[in-house]
């Protein structure tokens, strides 16, 4: 029936209802209150150093182990998380707002407009993802703000061809021709009507781009190139592990495994919307679960 | 001797907690055809999916019994829960199928060769050539022009009906006992539905297969069925030989359904020729440019057409699929731009205003257009679509202006004040078009263009919606131009008729005098094509 594909409600409910995405719901929630209360609930400082139990196993009194400076795995890999979540949501809301209206107006307006910003995108989408927030690194200082504006212009195409090819379907509908028969503006209908009909696949998008900010993230700051020391990030605190990878598993097992965890909830959970919101999968869906 | 073909029982489907069939019984004899009719949503389709054992919807449960008797030679076979391989045997060699559509129906890889022969070889063992010869032999038979160097087309270089053919072509390969035609003409203008009709009539006879005829028109039921069966909400309202349901209907059911056709016999509306005209139309002209894979073309879709418009009377413009009478109502509301010709609305050109005026322009002219479905936005409430126009041309100040002049005109339109705060989802079809139709009033028109606005609507939703629009007519001295595949609705709605064909005016006159004696040739032929309202039995006694 299409009867239900548009009640959005009814989809997170059939969402929650997928175990897998359950879980990756409530992961993504732990992680994101972590995030939130991380300075509060770490057991030691940060950057507190203790270098006579440097490099500890992990134990009792330091869950992850030590470092080589003695500073508690840990801390560090909570507050990382602030930093990891932080850097990941703004680089995939600027991509997000930026692309959406680049891929939307392109899409509607058709015509030169849309084929110049379509082959800019093009060319962006040519280069390597890292390789190109590399070259924006370099020209920029490395720090947060970059790596923000980094990864969010490298996501920036994926955001603008999705919402582009939602556009081009939706403007040729009836009720996009209806509403320019009344007189509506093009900037009224844009909002009106073709926003509210491709955020299903701009939705999807998001979580799995997440995902890959998390990931682009950790490899910038791995290559030294992301969030600067002493500020602890997950993909700073492999780098820092390289040498102590004999010596020291902990050391890049536990940032590492964080990462997966959190990389691989963001891509769940994008799969798991995408059943529910593509009106052919969820068919799919409905029919197998009731047999 | 009369033998019974199909003989289903008790036929019942559910779906989880819901039983959507609610014990069917049919039965069709050899040589004759069953109808089965009801609005959408009756069960129909369902029907003869279960009796056949095709239904494989997720989660169906069917219970019944509905056996293939089988004629000399070949054993009865239950249908209701057989095994894939018994249903392999009997779908394609004793039963064949004609659904709706046949531009999804053929596969577009491969040649009608190919299509045809395809059951010939799996039910029949034939080799390749004989297979060829076979399909010779149906492409000729369904009437298709120069079958043999149509066994090498494929399904896009048919047109819809040729499409229709080759689809009746597959589904008797195999001469098969019991034919299902699913709404077989319902995608079809109606000179090509004439022509399946009277096919499928012929190559009945000769063959000698029963046939179920599904079908919401109860003017087409009337053409090919010698019994009919009724069904409403999942059940058998009615089941009686074609004559009875249409002069003695039992159920009061099938009395609406009748009611509710539209007949071409009809009353029509006299002229007002008093009237002053509020639309005039000279020398319009339209192509479109289509860009393909090899170069552009240009499209002529509109070719000099004058007309005018009288205030407070309708104009039906009547024509088959591509007679350019959309893009008609797409020229006049800005959608798209005519290469030549004027359009005068009470005095301000229409095709050249000046973009600061279009925005006035726009409230005068407004559109109801076909789809109930795709017409409203998914996303916005009913509420917001009705006031989207009130908004945009600032008809209402503030929210709660905007919401009272809202539910004024949903009232118009006979809905509830409520509805406001519904989706487009929740409403039926002819619910929609309410709401289209209220949207197009917001800005209070001069003039309405109704663009196939009921075509996709069930009989009864039609009736309703054409008893408002004549309602509001009378009421609000409202102008429609009326666009139409359908002549008995054109005639019930019209003061003046103009018939198009491929782009240019066939026949243009007050309704009375074209429905009374056609001058042309195509007129004749449409009107003819129309499935009258006593059914064929009635002249042709079998």
């Amino acid at each position: 029936m299409t009867v239900d594909t548009y009640d959005r409600r009814a989809s997170w409910r059939l969402a929650l209802r997928n175990p897998l995405t359950l879980i990756s719901a409530v992961i993504l929630a732990v992680i994101v209150l972590a995030a939130l209360t991380a300075d509060r609930i770490a057991p030691y400082g940060v950057n507190k150093i203790d270098v006579p139990n440097a490099l500890q196993p992990p134990s009792g009194a330091h869950l992850f182990g030590t470092d080589e400076l003695g500073r508690d795995i840990f801390s560090r890999v909570l507050v990382g998380t602030h930093a990891s979540l932080e850097v990941a949501a703004a680089s995939v809301t600027f991509a997000f707002f930026v692309g959406v209206t680049l891929g939307a107006v392109a899409g509607y307006r058709g015509g030169w407009l849309d084929t110049v910003l379509m082959r800019v995108i093009d060319v962006m989408f040519a280069f390597p993802v890292l390789l190109l927030a590399l070259a924006i690194v370099a020209v920029l200082s490395p720090g947060s703000t970059t790596t923000i504006l980094a990864i969010g212009i490298v996501y920036t195409p994926i955001f603008a061809r999705v919402a582009r090819a939602s556009t081009l379907s939706v403007r040729i509908e009836p009720f996009v021709a209806v509403s320019r028969t009344l007189g509506t503006g093009n900037v009224l209908i844009l909002r009106r009507h073709i926003l509210p009909n491709i955020a299903s696949p701009v939705i999807v998008q998001t979580s799995l781009s997440l995902a890959f900010a998390i990931l682009s993230e950790a490899a910038l700051s791995f290559l030294g190139l992301g969030l600067q020391p002493p500020e602890p990030s997950w993909g700073r605190m492999l780098f820092d592990a390289q040498g102590f990878v004999h010596l020291a598993w902990w050391m890049s097992v536990f940032p590492g495994l964080a990462i997966f965890v959190t990389a691989l909830a963001f891509n769940l959970l994008g799969d798991g919307l995408r059943d529910v919101l593509d009106p052919k999968q969820r068919t799919l869906l409905d029919a197998r679960r009731k047999r | 001797m009369r033998k019974v073909a199909l003989s289903s029982r008790d036929l019942r489907v559910r779906i989880g907690a819901r039983e959507i069939l609610r014990g069917i019984s049919l039965e069709v004899e050899h040589g004759q055809t069953l109808g089965i009719v009801g609005e959408s949503g009756s069960g129909k389709s369902m029907t003869v999916l279960a009796a056949t054992g095709l239904l494989d919807a997720p989660g169906a449960e069917v219970t019944g019994s509905s056996v293939l008797m089988g004629e000399a030679g070949s054993a009865p076979v239950q249908l209701v829960g057989a095994s894939g391989r018994v249903l392999r045997t009997v779908h394609g060699g004793r039963i064949g199928f004609v659904f709706q559509d046949p531009g999804t129906s053929l596969n577009p890889l491969l040649t009608l060769e190919r299509q045809i022969s395809e059951s010939l070889e799996a039910h029949r063992g034939l080799t390749r050539r004989s297979a060829r010869a076979r399909a010779l032999e149906l492409l000729d038979a369904v009437g298709l022009p120069d079958p043999a160097d149509r066994l090498n087309n494929y399904p896009h270089q048919l047109s819809g009906g040729q499409r229709q053919r080759v689809m009746i072509a597959i589904a008797l390969a195999c001469d098969p006992e019991l034919l299902i035609a699913d709404e077989p003409t319902t995608a079809l203008d109606v000179t090509t539905q004439a022509q399946i009709i009277e096919l499928v009539r012929q190559l009945q006879r000769d063959f000698g297969a029963a046939v179920v005829w599904v079908s919401h028109d109860l003017g087409v039921i009337g053409q090919v069925a010698d019994s009919v069966t009724v069904l409403h909400n999942g059940e058998a309202v009615e089941q009686a030989p074609v004559l009875d349901v249409f002069d003695r209907p039992q159920h009061p059911y099938t009395r609406e359904l009748l009611e509710a056709s539209p007949r071409i016999d009809g009353d029509v509306a006299p002229p007002h020729e008093d009237a002053p005209v509020l639309l005039k139309v000279s020398g319009l002209d339209v192509r479109y440019s289509v860009t393909g894979p090899v170069g552009s073309t240009v499209v002529h879709a509109v070719r000099d057409l004058s007309f005018e418009i009288r205030r407070a009377t309708t104009l039906g413009l009547v024509g088959e699929s591509s007679s350019g009478k959309s893009t008609v109502a797409a020229a006049l509301t800005g959608l798209v731009k005519p290469h030549a010709g004027t359009a005068s609305l009470a005095g301000t050109d229409v095709f050249t205003v000046r973009r600061a005026d279009e925005r006035a322009l726009r409230r005068r002219i407004s559109l109801v257009m076909q789809d109930p479905f795709a017409s409203l936005d998914p996303r916005a409430r009913v509420g917001a679509a009705v006031a989207e126009p009130l908004y945009v041309h600032q008809l209402a100040k503030g929210k709660r202006q905007r919401r009272e002049r809202v539910a004024e005109l949903l009232e118009l339109v006979g809905l509830p004040a409520d509805f406001a705060s519904r989706y487009p989802h929740e409403l039926s079809g002819g619910q929609r078009q309410r709401v289209s139709i209220a949207r197009a009033l917001a800005v209070q028109p001069e003039l309405l263009i109704l663009d196939e606005s009921t075509a996709s609507l069930d009989v009864s939703a039609q009736a309703n919606i054409l008893d408002l629009l004549s309602q509001l007519q009378l009421d609000h001295n409202l102008t429609y131009l009326f666009i139409t595949h359908n002549l008995a609705v054109v005639r019930r709605m019209s003061h003046d008729v103009m018939v198009m064909r491929v782009g240019a005016v066939v026949e243009y006159r007050p309704a009375a005098e074209l429905f009374a004696a056609p001058e042309q040739d195509y007129t004749r032929a449409l009107l003819a094509a129309v499935p009258p309202a006593r059914p064929r039995a009635s002249a042709d006694p079998r």
